[in-house]
C-alpha cells in the first residue's frame, strides 16, 4: 500500500516529536469479497520517548486512515485486548514503548495462531473455549456443579494463597498461545493458557475438583503435548509464568506433587 | 477437551493464522529455551534417521562377510566420520537436555510459585536451566571433538 505522512489535522496538535518511525501495519479483511488479500499500510509517525505502540496505531486511525482495525480497552495492560506481533513477537501494544523497541520500523500484525476477524484483531473463541473446558472456578465439596456458595468458603493460609496467586493475574490476552510452538501446528491444543489456569484451580486448597480437572487435561492434545520451549512464559505481560504452572501441574499427573 | 480449532471466531474469522511448521521450527526471538526446544526436535529426527540407517547399515551382514566390508568401507571415509561426529553431538545433547526435560517435567527445578514482580523474569527460565541448556550444548561439542579425533587417529 502507499506510503502516507500524517494528514493536515495534526499539524495542529501541540507536539514537539523527539523522532519519527515508520509503522507498518497488517491489513486483510476475511470478510472481503474480494477474497481478503493481505497487505500492509505504511505510516510515517511521530513519537516521543512514552509512545506506546497503541498510541502510534490510534495516531494513524484517527488522522490517516479510520479503517484501521484494531481492539484495545483499558491502555494499562488490565484488560487483554490489544495483544499482537510487534516486530515479530506477541505484545500487548499499549504496554510496548516503541522507545524500547530500538528499531526505526515497528511492524504489527494480528496474533499468530489465532483466527483473523480484521487487520490486529483476532478471534478468541477457542481460547475461552479452552479456558472455559478446565472448569476455571473452586469447585465446591458437591462436585463439579460450580462455585462454592457461602456456606461452603474455606479459610486460606498465606502460604496456601502463594501456590497458586501469581496464576490469578492471567488477563486472557492470548500472547502466551501466540508464542507458544505446539499451538503453531496443533490445533486441538489446549494451550499454555488454560494449562496454567487449570493449575492455578488445582492448587487452591479450597477446590475440590482435583482430580476431574486432571483427568480434563490428561489427553493427547492436553498437558502432555507441552515440551517446555518456556515462550509462554517469556512473553506474558504479567508474569504469570504459564511454563512454570504447567510443569508443576504435570507433576501432580506423574505423583511428584501431592 | 480441545478447543475447537476452526477457522470461525468473533465476527466471522477467516484465515486461521497458525503459526505452522515455520513458527514451530523457528528458533530466533525467544532466548536460548526456544533454542534448545529447536535442537531437541533437530537431534530427535536426525538421531531417528540415523537409527533407520544404522539398520540398512547392520543388515548388510546378510550379505556375508565381502558385502559387510564393502558397507564399512563407505562408512570409513572423511565424511561417514563428520556424520558420526554429528551423531555422536545429536546423542549427547539429547541426553543431556533430555534429563534437563524430565526433570523439568515433574516440576522439578521450574521454581516456586511467588508474587511476580516487574519486569517478570519467568522463574521456569531461571539459572539452573540455562545451565543444564549450555552445558548439554558444550558436552555435545565436546563429545564431537574428541569423537573426530578418534577417527582421525589423533587420539588412540
Amino acid at each position: 500500500m502507499a506510503r502516507r505522512g500524517l494528514a493536515a489535522e495534526a499539524a495542529g496538535t501541540a507536539v514537539s516529536p523527539s523522532r519519527t518511525v515508520t509503522l507498518r501495519i497488517s491489513r486483510e479483511n476475511p470478510a472481503d469479497a474480494r477474497g481478503g488479500e493481505r497487505g500492509f499500510s505504511v505510516h510515517k509517525v511521530p513519537v516521543e520517548k512514552w509512545t506506546t505502540v497503541l498510541d502510534a496505531i490510534l495516531d494513524v486511525k484517527k488522522h490517516i486512515d479510520h479503517s484501521v482495525a484494531v481492539r484495545y480497552s483499558c491502555r494499562q495492560a488490565t484488560c487483554g485486548s490489544c495483544g499482537m506481533l510487534i516486530n515479530g513477537r506477541p505484545r500487548l501494544a499499549c504496554f510496548t514503548k516503541i522507545d524500547e523497541l530500538g528499531a526505526d520500523t515497528v511492524t504489527v500484525e494480528p496474533m499468530k495462531n489465532f483466527p483473523v476477524v480484521r487487520d490486529l484483531v483476532v478471534g478468541f473463541e477457542r481460547l475461552f473455549e479452552a479456558h472455559r473446558g478446565v472448569k476455571p472456578y473452586v469447585v465446591g465439596a458437591g462436585g463439579s456443579g460450580g462455585p462454592p456458595g457461602a456456606a461452603e468458603a474455606a479459610p486460606q493460609t498465606p502460604e496456601e494463597l502463594e501456590r497458586f496467586v501469581q496464576f490469578s493475574a492471567c488477563i486472557k490476552c492470548g500472547l502466551c498461545n501466540s508464542a507458544c510452538p505446539t499451538m503453531a501446528t496443533d490445533s486441538s491444543f489446549v494451550g499454555p493458557q488454560a494449562l496454567a489456569q487449570a493449575y492455578r484451580y488445582v492448587a487452591d486448597s479450597r477446590d475440590k475438583g482435583r482430580e476431574e480437572r486432571l483427568k480434563i487435561i490428561d489427553e493427547s492434545h492436553g498437558i502432555w503435548r507441552c515440551h517446555f520451549a518456556g515462550s509462554c512464559s517469556q512473553v506474558c505481560p504479567k508474569g504469570v509464568d504459564p511454563a512454570m504452572g504447567i510443569q508443576l501441574l504435570r507433576g501432580y499427573l506423574l505423583g511428584f506433587r501431592k | 477437551m480441545p478447543g475447537s480449532g476452526a477457522a470461525g471466531g468473533e465476527g466471522g474469522a477467516g484465515r486461521r493464522n497458525m503459526g505452522g511448521i515455520k513458527g514451530m521450527a523457528d528458533p530466533r526471538g525467544y532466548g536460548i529455551e526456544r533454542v534448545a526446544y529447536w535442537l531437541m526436535r533437530l537431534s530427535g529426527l536426525g538421531l531417528l534417521a540415523y537409527f533407520v540407517a544404522h539398520i540398512y547399515e547392520t543388515s548388510n551382514i546378510l550379505r556375508g562377510r565381502a558385502g559387510w566390508d564393502e558397507m564399512l568401507a563407505t562408512t570409513q571415509t572423511t565424511e561417514g566420520h563428520v556424520l558420526l561426529a554429528v551423531v555422536i553431538g545429536m546423542c549427547v545433547f539429547h541426553t543431556a537436555n533430555g534429563v534437563r526435560l524430565m526433570l523439568g517435567h515433574g516440576g522439578l527445578g521450574v521454581g516456586r510459585p511467588a508474587r511476580p514482580d516487574y519486569p517478570y523474569a519467568p522463574l521456569s527460565q531461571g539459572a539452573r536451566h540455562k545451565i543444564g541448556i549450555y552445558s548439554s550444548i558444550v558436552l555435545a561439542a565436546a563429545a564431537s571433538m574428541y569423537g573426530l579425533a578418534v577417527m582421525f587417529g589423533e587420539v588412540h
